[in-house]
């Protein structure tokens, strides 16, 4: 972890102003939220910050997970597959055996090859980066080969309404995400398994001389995030009520994005679940409030690239010895 | 002292105690294969081949005692791979006869060309111990520019801007990794995001085609022959060469290896690591601008989505040829094979009458097992 060294640690205001310089994300956030306010009317509604919430939540959940396989100083890139690995099991199998079943197929196969990847990467000592993309290859080549290359269609519609649950104008898809984000932020801060993410992230050999078995640990946070991108698959088919193989098919890239903007770094080590979902939100809420100022598609894609370099360059001037190489 | 000795306290080579004769001759020929360089060192082909080549050769046989496995595994490091991809093609050429013939060679090539143009010099990218996802959106845009410019100025100014442009944002990359220091995965991620959005402006969301793709020369880089080879492997083959001339034999490649190898150490013995990662970047968006023209020439068209994907489909051949992701490792060589290998499976697969999508699961597996093996023999051991 690195710390800001320009700023003395001591007495109210700079305490303030570290956790800023630290979580400038947030103050991105509400920099954006401002703007966005003042240029549009519908922007600050109760519906439309509903909407963003909704919107947000699928690549939240995702980038739930990705933080928990970054902070070990890992990369996963075959989320996007296993998001529409699960979706279409959810969706193909539930006219044989019922919804539920399926579900939970669904389920097993996002935990099941999120055990594959850590399990290949721990065991063969493989970089992260090469196991997913070889599994960002090979499971959408599975999807392909399940779905025949077709969109599979919800055959009954009761389905679609599961997430049809609100708590005023928050979905609980959203729900969903915002107490997962919380339980693993718990379990990053409080629990045994948390604190040995950010060892492991920090110094591997250190963590394994202090006995942790690091092996372990990394096949778990790799299911934990395989799991996890198999719920959003799961919540997103019943959104569209189809599940088609090209579902998710940039996520992966899109999750990375929303983790690094909220100032969580690949070297692993450092990170919370705040600074993701403080990233995630100021995704959504550029996207939601580029299109509703009626700006064409490039221009969203522009400003995330723009703002993504942004993030880097900012967090390599606040906090010194940042993400270079 | 033709007989290897073997001593008892030595456990890998316990297997060697009571050998049969078959495995004793193969224990010999494998001892002489590891034991040749050493002996002829002033009289063979041994002293031209490239240092590192010697120094493979030689760390196998250090040690007093001769042992069969370190050394079956020096030669599987050195050969493994070409080894594997000998075994593929053989393999799937009994059971298709088409596969094996000049023709479909051509065809093989001809196809991989353009992901190969391009991985030329992701190579040096990734030697270096950076990554380059943007690649992949970069031939989108390049593609675009060259067909649309073409019907506006001209196809040798098209092909001139189109270089030009692979160049500069080669370079803006190179700028924010080398010198600004910020990480490689995410600027070029940046980088890719931020190039389909231009493509989208600059295009207007429509496709763009040739006007007058017949009368052409343009078509000459993605359709045409070359005693009879078709132009797009004529370049392919050409770029090939050169880059693996300059990684071996120049200054600039050296440093590639030394940057990728130990950047700290490269730095405090005289190298300008900045100016190394800069060009690697340059180059990458160099030889992206070639593939683009093959592209565009090739289809005579470009869509906004034409790229798409492909910078994870470099990145695996690079990776499946042995390229270290930490850099400092590999070669173009092994790019070439790598990416030539993506394109035999695919074909091999279809020609055995696999449906499209298996290729993408045995594309998996190979990845997998082709960098575990190559892993587990310069550890010396399968599991980490």
């Amino acid at each position: 972890m690195s710390h800001v060294t320009d700023v003395p640690t001591t007495g109210p205001m700079n305490t303030v102003l570290t956790w800023l310089l630290r979580n400038h994300i947030w103050v991105f956030l509400a920099l954006t939220v401002t703007v966005f306010s003042l240029a549009s009317p519908y922007f600050l509604t109760v519906n439309n910050i509903g909407n963003i919430l909704t919107q947000g939540a699928f690549i939240g959940i995702l980038a739930i997970g990705m933080t928990m396989v970054m902070i070990d100083g890992e990369i996963d890139l075959s989320v996007g597959a296993i998001l529409a690995l699960a979706s279409a099991l959810a969706i193909g199998l539930q006219d044989h055996m019922g919804v539920w079943p399926a579900i939970c197929l669904g389920l097993l196969s996002g935990a099941a090859l999120g055990f594959v990847n850590g399990t290949l990467v721990a065991l063969s000592g493989m970089h992260s980066f090469v196991v997913t993309l070889g599994g960002l290859i090979g499971i959408r080549g599975l999807v392909f080969v399940y779905t025949g290359e077709n969109a599979l269609m919800v055959q009954d519609f009761s389905y679609t309404e599961i997430p049809e649950i609100y708590i005023g104008p928050i979905s609980l898809t959203a729900i969903i995400f915002f107490a997962t984000a919380l339980f693993f932020q718990w379990v990053l801060s409080s629990t045994r398994h948390g604190r040995e993410t950010y060892a492991v992230g920090d110094n591997i050999e250190a963590a394994h001389d202090a006995g942790i078995n690091v092996k372990r640990h990394k096949i778990i946070n790799f299911t934990i995030c395989g799991t996890l991108a198999a719920v959003c698959g799961i919540l997103l088919s019943m959104r569209l009520g189809t599940a088609e193989p090209n579902a998710g098919k940039v996520w992966e890239l899109w999750t990375i994005i929303a983790v690094v903007l909220g100032g969580i770094r690949l070297q692993g080590g450092f990170g919370s679940m705040w600074m993701t979902i403080g990233g995630v939100l100021t995704l959504a809420v550029l996207r939601n409030g580029l299109r509703l100022l009626n700006t064409p598609n490039y221009v969203e894609l522009m400003v995330m690239g723009a703002v993504l370099v942004l993030a880097l360059v900012l967090d390599k001037l606040l906090n010194h010895g940042g993400d270079g190489q | 002292m033709l007989v290897p000795k073997c001593s008892a306290d030595d456990a890998s080579a316990q297997s060697l105690k009571c050998p049969n004769l078959i495995f004793r001759f193969a224990a010999l020929a494998v001892y002489w294969e590891a034991r040749a360089p050493q002996e002829t060192q002033k009289d063979s082909f041994w002293i031209y081949l490239p240092y590192h080549v010697q120094s493979g050769l030689l760390s196998s046989v250090q040690g007093e005692h001769f042992n069969m496995r370190k050394s079956i595994n020096s030669i599987l490091r050195r050969h493994g791979l070409v080894l594997a991809f000998l075994i593929f093609l053989a393999m799937v050429a009994v059971n298709a006869e088409a596969f094996l013939t000049p023709g479909n060679i051509l065809d093989v090539l001809r196809q991989v060309s353009i992901t190969g143009m391009m991985a030329l010099g992701v190579t040096f990218v990734v030697l270096t111990g950076r990554l380059d996802l943007s690649v992949g959106s970069l031939l989108t845009l390049l593609t675009v520019i060259v067909v649309d410019q073409h019907n506006i100025v001209g196809p040798f100014p098209a092909i001139v801007m189109t270089i030009g442009a692979g160049v500069l944002v080669g370079a803006f990359n190179g700028f924010l990794v080398g010198f600004i220091g910020l990480n490689a995965l995410i600027v070029t991620l940046a980088m890719l995001s931020f190039l389909q959005g231009l493509v989208l402006f600059y295009s207007g969301g429509s496709n763009v085609n040739v006007n007058d793709a017949q009368n052409t020369w343009f078509a000459v880089f993605g359709r045409g022959d070359f005693l009879g080879v078709p132009v797009p492997v004529f370049l392919f083959i050409l770029g090939a060469i050169i880059a693996g001339l300059v990684l071996q034999y120049t200054t600039f490649g050296r440093r590639v290896y030394a940057v990728g190898g130990n950047e700290t150490a490269s730095v405090f013995s005289g190298v300008n690591a900045r100016w190394t990662v800069f060009a690697a970047y340059v180059l990458s968006g160099l030889t992206t601008g070639v593939a683009a023209i093959i592209m565009g020439s090739r289809v005579m068209g470009a869509q906004n989505t034409i790229g798409q994907g492909y910078e994870l489909t470099v990145l695996a051949g690079v990776i499946l040829g042995g390229t270290s992701l930490l850099g400092g490792s590999g070669s173009i060589w092994r790019t070439v094979i790598g990416i030539s290998m993506l394109g035999f499976i695919q074909n091999g697969l279809l020609l055995l009458g696999f449906a499209y999508y298996v290729q993408w699961l045995v594309t998996w597996a190979v990845i997998i097992i082709a960098v575990w093996i190559d892993l587990g023999a310069k550890r010396g051991r399968i599991f980490a």
